[in-house]
């Protein structure tokens, strides 16, 4: 396989969300807004990535019996490691991600790609496998804080995009799309969407 | 198949390696994080006295406003020696009453008032909750509050944090006309405005609005021997 097409697999055809339906319960949580979203998506990118990179890197050295503690160690220190780059770097976005930072360990996506890929599979693709479902990931947070908070808070990225005037005229913002229901609804949406124009990904 | 003898060696030297990289990540970054939350406690301390901050101006702001701070002790005493600032409740709440050492901010307004800032801190429903309360200089009428949570539930108890819950507090006194204290209550259904010591509680957030109610009247009531006796 080429490397676009491992690189954009994952966008559409096989996305971890949609698709794999892999890591969905940060993607309910960390939602609400679009930049401790964009943070999150970073983050499991970086993760993604370099735990791929890793892993394949070690491939033939890793005793089969114990793989899957040596994959979570890697995982858990590079997400320690971003986790304390946030604390650093970006305080405020890192109390709002709170424990979710640190369930980047538990993301499916994350243990899924390196067995499924990683442990077969030579370092450079498995770092483009790695980059890119941690973006494919990453798209569908966007999307999905993006509807959240137009429709939960009237704002984008924290600035607020629906005039004042539409309030007045006695517009309200839900409250129920901060809620996590709403994206369970939102992400359902989006499946129901990609299913109805990619007919392949419809089961029989 | 590798033996027991190479998965054993392999394990500890990967233990080995990770822990230093992680050791190094934290050495490293330290400063930048303890930083972090300094400007956060600046940033809440000046949320009670209404002065909005960013993570930039927090520190110059403080310099600003706060003009003074000491620690005080149960019997109204002033201890020296110790920084205010670098006091931590969790800690002190878990000493015996008499043995505390109790933060007071003071802080310079600009319309030439003096407000008394004193930190809060107690148990929630989750964890932790904390605050910061401004005094009037008749250190009696709440000039503003600032709390915060570690985990309580969103929507409910975690409205604590937000300013329509904070507001209320505004112009509420802690002492009765008999000069007895007797701190700020949560009142379910909604307080009348005619109330002085009562504030609405938060729907569906009764626990957490009671261990508030708790926190600030067991936290304000360490300072009432030093507020009356600077009121003389």
């Amino acid at each position: 396989m080429n490397t676009l097409k491992l690189l954009k697999a994952p966008f559409n055809m096989e996305n971890p969300i949609t698709v794999q339906v892999l890591g969905i319960c940060s993607a309910l949580a960390v939602t609400v807004q679009m930049k401790p979203a964009m943070v999150m998506a970073l983050s499991v990118t970086v993760v993604t990535a370099f735990s791929n990179l890793i892993i394949s890197l070690l491939r033939n050295t890793i005793p089969s019996r114990i793989r899957i503690i040596v994959q979570l160690v890697v995982i858990a220190a590079l997400v320690i490691i971003v986790d304390q780059i946030l604390k650093a770097y970006v305080y405020d976005v890192s109390q709002k991600l709170s424990v979710f930072v640190g369930l980047i360990i538990t993301n499916c996506i994350l243990m899924g790609r390196l067995e499924a890929f990683a442990m077969a599979q030579k370092p450079w693709p498995s770092l483009i496998d790695g980059i890119g479902n941690g973006i494919g990931y990453g798209l569908i947070l966007v999307l999905v804080s993006f509807f959240r908070e137009l429709l939960g808070s009237g704002s984008i990225f924290g600035h607020k995009v629906i005039p004042q005037l539409f309030y007045n005229a006695g517009y309200m913002d839900n409250g129920l799309m901060i809620l996590p229901p709403m994206a369970l609804i939102t992400i359902g949406t989006i499946i129901w969407i990609q299913r109805s124009k990619n007919r392949d990904l419809i089961e029989k | 198949m590798f033996s027991n003898r190479y998965i054993f060696i392999y394990s500890v030297v990967m233990v080995v390696i990770v822990a230093i990289a992680l050791t190094v990540v934290a050495v490293l970054l330290k400063p930048k994080q303890e930083y972090n939350q300094r400007v956060e406690k600046m940033q809440n301390i000046l949320v009670s006295v209404h002065v909005e901050s960013t993570t930039k101006n927090a520190e110059e702001l403080f310099k600003k406003y706060i003009t003074e701070s000491l620690v005080v002790n149960a019997k109204g005493d002033v201890i020296d020696g110790i920084n205010a600032f670098d006091v931590e409740m969790h800690i002190e709440n878990k000493k015996k009453s008499e043995d505390r050492n109790l933060p007071i901010f003071i802080c310079s307004a600009e319309n030439g008032q003096k407000y008394y800032i004193v930190p809060v801190r107690g148990k929630g429903l989750w964890g932790p909750i904390w605050g910061y309360i401004s005094f009037k200089e008749d250190l009696n009428t709440i000039a503003g509050t600032q709390f915060g949570h570690k985990s309580e539930t969103p929507g409910l108890g975690a409205e604590i944090n937000t300013p329509g819950f904070q507001n209320q507090f505004i112009d509420k006194t802690i002492m009765n006309d008999n000069g007895e204290f007797v701190s700020v209550m949560v009142v379910k259904g909604g307080a009348p405005d005619s109330d002085k010591h009562g504030v609405d509680a938060i729907s569906g957030g009764t626990i957490t609005s009671k261990a508030l109610e708790a926190m600030v009247r067991d936290c304000v009531k360490e300072y009432t021997v030093y507020f009356s006796k600077i009121r003389k």
